[in-house]
């Protein structure tokens, strides 16, 4: 097939999958751009930012593999439409999902809308999902092969529309396949090391970065009976079943077992703790969420057994749905009761190995009791 | 479809006669300059040959000419090593918001060192009055540095008449003529200028050559340190082919042929306008197309049109203009020049790209770049509505 007359343009991080992902398709003999997204500007007061260095891996591998790279600036969308919303969530004491709003606001859309002005007939990224296009029409959204790796949770924002134009070159190969790819091809990315964290904070200390931005409120930290534990730095700084960073030992109760926080009490400010891993006030049987998008169409009103994650890489967990096409909102209820449901982050759905798309969790419940907000 | 060079104020391809002189250099003549034999004193000869022609063509004498890296280094070495000499006599220094980065940055590192600079704002058409610089100017300045030709815009600034106003004071007169050096007609002597700075590779001559001029009567120390080349002024063994295809460079523009150059491209310049007014493009020039313009640059705000949107897509057609210089992770960043002229709130600064125009341009070249600009900025618009 000749896939000469095909433009796709590659969103090019600097980093070993897009490069691969750009490789592929140049291999493939389409008519390939690279594009580096620079969404943030982190340039220090030597004037160095990890930006410039990604955009040389940028340049090195596209100058390898013989296609024409460009950088583009979305620093003002990344600012307006996924951090602004980062730091709302966090204000309202929830815990944001940037890498799910950055691919259906910036990747997906703005992104997107630059690739098409390029006269693009695809945008491809080095995601690990999986494209799958029917007869009738639909392109759906499939887990990726590397089970380990896969990325749906992070794209299921994502339309029919984002994801027609979309090719993930990636969808079937593992990430050691990736990085041979890269090494035996020469890319000056092969040996990489994997970006970790939120990107625009990238290494750096994560309550310091917070605190640049949104004022820290020390407050009371209590157990769900009441006892004062003594203070917190601020309700941001904490997630729904983390362990770190309580700073408390075991001394206080009657066992050794290390705390997580259960809750936060936005109004009060104060923070829940709870003794052990496994403990009550964790687990929840439904949730309730809102801003469902869906990969393919949006459902009816209706009930509708499918499979959830509540968060990237866990196990799915069987759920029934009852979805509200009115106000797009759903209540999910499990099969089995779930730890550390975390309001902020995404419900992804799926069945079987398509990603059918997801929403945004509002509230966690246990036996009618809202968890979290005690 | 071959690809089309519009960018020619970035810099230009080397004409042949250029290459010739220098490949015959390059294989005939490898002494060192500075050696005392045979191979060094013909090397020699062709440096001191090549030093004529450069004075010459801005009516300086050999002994006025420092062969430097380029535009970049004269502009280092004019403005540090004349702050550094004159610093007895004040402290004041006066230029402009529109230079070039290499007299800018410099600037702002000699203000570290405690000198005050003054930067004169420009006006719409991004050029300034004498009056500006009388103005501003004190009993304390002892440096005027102004661009002669903004390489963005194409603005002639003042240069002769603020030589008349700077020649009966103490401060040194500066002007980075890398814009207009073979375009215009220069003349130190006429237009009472201390130090000038060149480059080579904007005439079709080769890369990483260029001069300063600097007066008989100012006496600096070297920026780069090292033997005693260029009369213990700049250290360093010369470059002799480049500076041999410097000065064939130099030679092939007389007064005639810069200035049949500068109606070729005002002819260009015209016919570009024309057609995209015919087909209903939305345009404005930035600055003004005037006797105070420099033809070979053409600054164009196309209306509602995001700059590197029409850069990329030109470049993906294989024709090549600016869309402003790039941050080290190559995204555009917003031009000094337009901002400094409109304010940062204009669209123009996010909307105008730079066509820049050279010997070797031709008016089918201009028709092919003019078709293509009406039909991205009308696939841009129509998309994006």
């Amino acid at each position: 097939m000749d896939n000469s007359k095909t433009r796709v343009v590659v969103g090019m991080s600097g980093g070993v999958d897009s490069s691969v992902t750009a490789l592929l398709l140049k291999q493939q003999g389409y008519d390939v751009i690279g594009v580096f997204m620079k969404n943030w500007d982190d340039t220090d007061e030597f004037g160095v930012c990890t930006a410039t260095e990604d955009y040389e891996d940028v340049r090195k591998v596209a100058e390898k593999i013989g296609v024409p790279y460009y950088s583009v600036n979305f620093e003002k969308e990344y600012w307006d439409r996924v951090f602004e919303y980062f730091l709302a969530e966090y204000r309202k004491g929830r815990t944001p999902n940037p890498d799910v709003m950055c691919n259906k606001e910036v990747k997906f859309k703005a992104f997107l809308d630059y690739a098409m002005d390029l006269d693009a007939d695809y945008v491809a990224m080095g995601h690990y999902a999986k494209i799958s296009r029917d007869d009738t029409g639909y392109t759906h959204l499939m887990r990726a092969t590397d089970t380990n790796k896969d990325q749906t949770y992070f794209l299921s924002q994502l339309s029919q529309y984002q994801l027609d134009k979309t090719m993930f070159p990636l969808q079937d190969l593992t990430k050691p396949e990736v990085r041979k790819i890269a090494e035996e091809a020469g890319l000056a990315t092969a040996k990489k090391k994997d970006s970790t964290g939120i990107c625009f904070i990238g290494d750096r200390n994560f309550r310091q970065f917070l605190g640049q931005y949104l004022p820290a409120q020390p407050g009371k930290m209590m157990t769900p009976d009441g006892v004062e534990m003594g203070t917190h730095t601020g309700l941001m700084y904490y997630t729904i079943g983390q362990r770190s960073g309580l700073g408390i030992g075991g001394t206080q109760g009657s066992s050794n077992e290390p705390w997580f926080v259960v809750g936060k009490d936005i109004n009060e400010n104060i923070l829940y703790v709870d003794q052990g891993f496994y403990n009550e006030h964790l687990y929840a049987d439904r949730l309730e969420a809102s801003d469902f998008s869906f990969t393919t169409q949006f459902p009816e009103t209706g009930t509708y057994k499918v499979t959830a994650k509540f968060r990237y890489r866990q196990p799915d967990v069987g759920v029934t749905v009852h979805y509200n096409a009115e106000d797009n909102t759903a209540n999910v209820v499990f099969d089995e009761p779930v730890r550390a449901i975390t309001p902020g982050q995404a419900v992804v759905l799926y069945d079987g190995e398509e990603c059918l798309g997801g929403g945004i969790i509002d509230h966690a419940y246990q036996n009618e009791r809202v968890l979290q907000y005690i | 479809m071959n690809s089309l060079y519009f960018d020619n104020a970035a810099t230009t391809a080397m004409r042949p006669e250029v290459i010739e002189e220098m490949t015959d250099k390059m294989t005939t003549i490898y002494g060192n300059a500075s050696s005392t034999h045979e191979f060094g004193r013909q090397a020699k000869k062709v440096l001191d040959d090549s030093r004529e022609i450069l004075a010459k063509s801005i009516n300086a004498t050999d002994k006025e000419i420092i062969i430097t890296s380029g535009g970049t280094e004269s502009n280092n070495m004019a403005l540090r090593q004349v702050a550094q000499i004159k610093q007895n006599e004040g402290n004041h220094i006066i230029s402009t918001v529109i230079e070039h980065p290499s007299v800018l940055r410099t600037l702002e590192y000699l203000e570290g060192l405690g000198f005050e600079v003054t930067y004169l704002p420009v006006n719409l058409q991004g050029n300034l009055s004498t009056e500006d610089v009388k103005s501003a100017l004190r009993p304390d300045t002892i440096l005027v540095s102004l661009m002669s030709v903004n390489n963005e815009t194409g603005a002639k600034l003042p240069i002769h008449e603020i030589g008349e106003l700077l020649k009966d004071h103490q401060a040194v007169f500066h002007t980075d003529a890398v814009q207009s050096y073979g375009l215009d007609s220069i003349d130190v002597r006429r237009d009472h200028i201390d130090l000038l700075s060149t480059s080579a590779h904007k005439i079709n001559g080769p890369k990483f050559i260029g001069f300063l001029y600097l007066n008989k009567d100012i006496f600096v120390k070297p920026l780069i340190l090292g033997g005693e080349q260029e009369s213990k002024r700049r250290a360093g063994t010369e470059n002799v082919p480049a500076i041999a295809g410097f000065a064939k460079a130099v030679s092939l523009l007389d007064e005639k042929s810069k200035q049949d150059k500068q109606d070729f491209f005002k002819k260009l310049t015209t016919q570009l306008l024309s057609n995209l007014k015919e087909n209903h493009v939305a345009f404005e020039v930035n600055g003004q197309l005037s006797d105070n313009h420099s033809y070979h640059v053409l600054n164009l705000w196309i209306k509602g049109v995001e700059t590197s949107r029409l850069q990329m897509n030109l470049d993906l057609n294989h024709i090549a203009v600016s869309g402003g210089s790039a941050c080290s992770a190559g995204s555009l960043e917003p031009s000094h020049v337009l901002t400094a002229m409109y304010g940062e709130n204009s669209s123009r600064v996010n909307e105008s790209i730079r066509i820049s125009f050279g010997e070797f341009n031709t008016e089918s070249e201009v028709e092919a770049l003019s078709n293509q600009v009406v039909k991205i900025s009308s696939k841009l618009l129509t998309k994006n509505k």
